[in-house]
């Protein structure tokens, strides 16, 4: 099962995914149709800037595994579908009490201002691959499993242990 | 990959190489354009400024981020100083061209550049009328010289006005004067932009527009027209010509050289040197039947309007020449060069020769040109392409079969000399309703279209509906490789047009020249308007630019609206980030000029509304629609 990983060192902070996901979430799904649609289209992914560090941070929901958000919601408008895992939100059922935005770690949960009820990431459910990781150029958003996700970094990460071997070999 | 080669162009010519680019591992604009996709939306929309370090600065289009730049400029302020910004470089680029025809003419005149002499001795004249410059008992060549000077000072002009935008009709100057958009001097113009848009200057979206009209007039009716004219002088007016276009004109036994870029200063001299027997036998003596020389982009007009050069092929075109495996020589200029030619030459034995002093690109042979001794060194340059067809690898040849006739030359002056030498014939058939108007239909090409798709559905498309085409460019090349540029295609058109044409024997798309020579269609609608007494905006008359991409595109685009012709776009232009900009462009500017922009990237459409737009202006002046 696929899920959207951030690669945080490789955000220049271009705001692309941003753009994408409002688009994708308008109703003409048409960067120069949504720029005039009112309701005005919103994004579900966020970049942060961590001035501490000078380092932007694509954030998206993590569609936890045990979702808070779900598990408080009083309407049953958050459910999180048993196979795939996706955590969806029905805009009729939601009545705006915010108990979600509360409850979540991430502070993934946005505002639909004109209807005053929640929004939130549902991995483009009509695109092979979610918006904001097609509109990533550096690769800081990818859509993979977890296993091969952190297989590669694992093979990384032994990749410069074996050459610190080698270097210590030749010393 | 494979799959998208008929996505992606609807020229055979084209689909043949980009098959054949597939078959080789060859990446092309289509393969780097899918790569650039999504491409970025501040970008698109035209909400990011990078005038200043405080930034780069952008605005939210959707509301929830930042509304202003670190300056406080609103996404109305950034989007009109960015398409000043552009308009800026366009005009810069026609204008600069300009120069540098003047420069070359001026040197002529003072006998320091011996290969150019004066062509057509009656432009000569009639120009220096226009600036009251005695002829009589004078040397043509004390005559260009003085031309040559007051034409040098219209760059430097300050308080203008430019000669040229006189032959507007009264009706036209006088909105100009009254807006406060005659443009004072080309350079002046430009470089106001560049101040206004400096951080800190202009922050009047309205007030920043109307200095992109101004800046398009110095451009239109000034560095554009003075280009024209003066290499009209130079190398003579174009008159109707037969030749032929598509890479189809490449010849598998002869030696291949492409002049490509948008001057015809030193391709002139190519032409020339290519025709010189000691070359010739050269040539023979290496193993091939001859030179051919064939044209890409505007240098490729420039030639094809006055000698019947063939054209290889329109702006997409230039690296599908390349992977033909039989160009000894791709000699380039200025402007609309991909420097993507360099590393695709080095996978042939192509020689990517560059000659401006002002443009060099990776991996390209230098040999730059100077007026003094533009014929030596054009000379070279054939010498260099006629010896390195030894080089070339006949297994790697691949030359496709297409290739189309076109009739080409229409200057505004063959336009009325064939007419009798009055407007009065055309006037008549569009009085009749015959003709129901004239469309022009210019621009590039650009990935964002399918290649040649947009041009030829829209001239198809206005010409089947009785409306006269003229073009230039990049769409005169579609056209021409279409055979829409043949007497014959008058069959595709309506009843009406169709008789006119066959009757003049001329096709119903008219090739008017390169991108400067849009002056041409200026001309000729300033004729017909002042024959009429109306103005511009009067006439039953629409531009559209299907598949445009440049600056220079843009800066056109700028100086079509202010002169009162409505222009009908087909990609969208970096604007959509404003309501206020949108909003002046494709209406408010129409209370002011008489003309306004609309964005239709279906031709079928577009050409609607140009036929909607001519209807309305029939209507008008009171003729049958």
């Amino acid at each position: 099962m696929k899920e959207i990983l951030i690669r945080p060192e490789r955000c220049m902070g271009c705001r692309s995914c941003e753009i994408a996901c409002a688009v994708e979430h308008s109703q003409t799904k048409s960067l120069f149709g949504a720029v005039a649609e009112k309701p005005v289209p919103r994004k579900r992914v966020y970049v942060e800037f961590a001035p501490e560090y000078s380092i932007s941070v694509p954030m998206v929901c993590r569609h936890c595994e045990d979702a808070p958000c779900v598990s408080v919601c009083a309407t049953g408008a958050l459910s999180q579908d048993g196979i795939i895992r996706v955590v969806t939100h029905d805009m009729e059922a939601c009545i705006g009490c915010w108990t979600c935005a509360s409850v979540c770690n991430y502070g993934m949960i946005g505002r639909n201002k004109e209807q005053r009820i929640a929004i939130k990431c549902d991995w483009c459910p009509d695109l092979e691959l979610p918006a904001c990781v097609s509109a990533c150029h550096t690769g800081a958003l990818v859509y993979k499993e977890v296993e091969e996700f952190s297989g590669s970094k694992r093979a990384e990460a032994a990749l410069k242990l074996a050459r610190g071997v080698t270097a210590g070999e030749s010393r | 990959m494979v799959k998208n080669v008929y996505e992606r162009s609807v020229d055979p010519a084209t689909r043949a190489m980009l098959l054949e680019a597939d078959r080789a591992g060859i990446e092309t604009a289509w393969d780097r354009f899918e790569k650039q996709q999504p491409q970025c939306g501040f970008g698109q929309l035209g909400i990011c400024c990078r005038n200043c370090n405080m930034g780069p600065c952008r605005i939210d289009p959707f509301g929830e981020g930042p509304e202003k730049g670190v300056c406080g400029a609103t996404a109305d302020i950034i989007v009109a100083r960015n398409l000043l910004r552009m308009i800026a470089a366009g005009a810069a680029a026609h204008s600069d061209h300009a120069r540098d025809a003047v420069l070359a003419f001026k040197q002529m005149a003072e006998g320091k550049a011996q290969s150019y002499q004066i062509k057509d001795d009656a432009k000569l004249n009639a120009l220096a009328a226009e600036y009251n410059i005695s002829t009589e008992d004078r040397s043509k060549e004390e005559v260009a010289l003085d031309l040559a000077n007051v034409l040098l000072s219209e760059f430097g002009k300050q308080t203008g006005p430019i000669q040229f935008t006189r032959r507007a009709p009264e009706k036209r100057l006088k909105i100009w004067e009254a807006v406060g958009i005659e443009p004072r001097g080309i350079d002046r113009e430009i470089v106001e932009c560049m101040h206004r848009t400096h951080m800190g200057v202009d922050n009047d979206p309205v007030h920043l527009l109307l200095q992109g009209l101004r800046t398009g007039l110095a451009d239109g009716w000034g560095g554009s027209m003075i280009a024209t004219d003066v290499q009209d002088v130079l190398f003579g007016t174009p008159t109707p010509t037969m030749s032929e276009s598509n890479l189809g004109v490449l010849k598998s036994d002869e030696v291949n050289i492409i002049v490509h870029g948008h001057e015809p200063i030193l391709s002139e001299m190519i032409v020339a040197a290519a025709e010189d027997p000691e070359m010739i036998a050269l040539a023979k003596k290496m193993g091939a039947k001859g030179i051919s020389v064939a044209g890409i982009c505007c240098t490729g007009n420039e030639v094809l309007m006055r000698h019947g050069v063939p054209a290889a092929g329109n702006f997409l075109q230039q690296e599908l020449a390349v992977i033909t495996g039989a160009v000894e020589a791709m000699v380039v200029d200025v402007q609309c060069v991909m420097p993507a030619l360099g590393s695709l030459a080095s996978c042939y034995h192509t020689k990517f020769i560059s000659t401006s002093p002002k443009a060099d690109f990776p991996g390209t042979v230098r040999m730059e040109y100077h007026e003094e001794k533009a014929l030596d060194t054009a000379k070279e340059i054939v010498k260099t392409a006629v010896e390195n067809y030894a080089n070339r690898d006949a297994g790697r040849v691949n030359i496709p079969k297409d290739k189309s006739a076109c009739m080409v030359g229409f200057s505004a002056e063959a336009i009325l000399g064939a007419l009798g030498g009055t407007p009065q014939p055309l006037i008549e058939a569009i009085v009749s309703g015959a003709v129901k108007g004239v469309g022009a239909v210019v621009g590039c090409n650009n990935p964002k279209v399918q290649h040649d798709y947009g041009h030829l559905n829209l001239v198809r498309e206005l010409i089947k509906n009785d409306v006269l085409v003229v073009t230039t460019g990049c769409n005169a090349i579609a056209c021409a490789k279409a055979g829409l540029l043949k007497p014959e295609a008058a069959k595709e058109a309506g009843p009406g047009l169709r008789a006119v044409c066959e009757s003049l024997g001329v096709p119903p798309v008219l090739h008017m020249g390169s991108c400067v020579d849009i002056s041409r269609i200026l001309v000729l609608a300033a004729a017909l308007a002042n024959h009429l007494g109306v103005d511009i905006s009067d006439l039953p008359a629409a531009g559209a630019a299907p598949e445009w991409m440049s600056e220079k595109a843009v800066s056109i685009g700028a100086y079509v609206i202010a002169s009162g012709v409505y222009t009908v776009l087909g990609t969208v232009p970096p604007v959509l980030g404003s309501p206020k900009v949108t909003g002046v462009l494709t209406k408010g500017v129409g209370d002011v000029v008489g003309a306004t922009f609309a964005v239709e990237p279906d031709p079928f459409k577009a050409a609607g509304l140009m036929i909607g737009h001519i209807q309305e202006k029939r209507k008008g002046l009171g003729l049958k629609t």
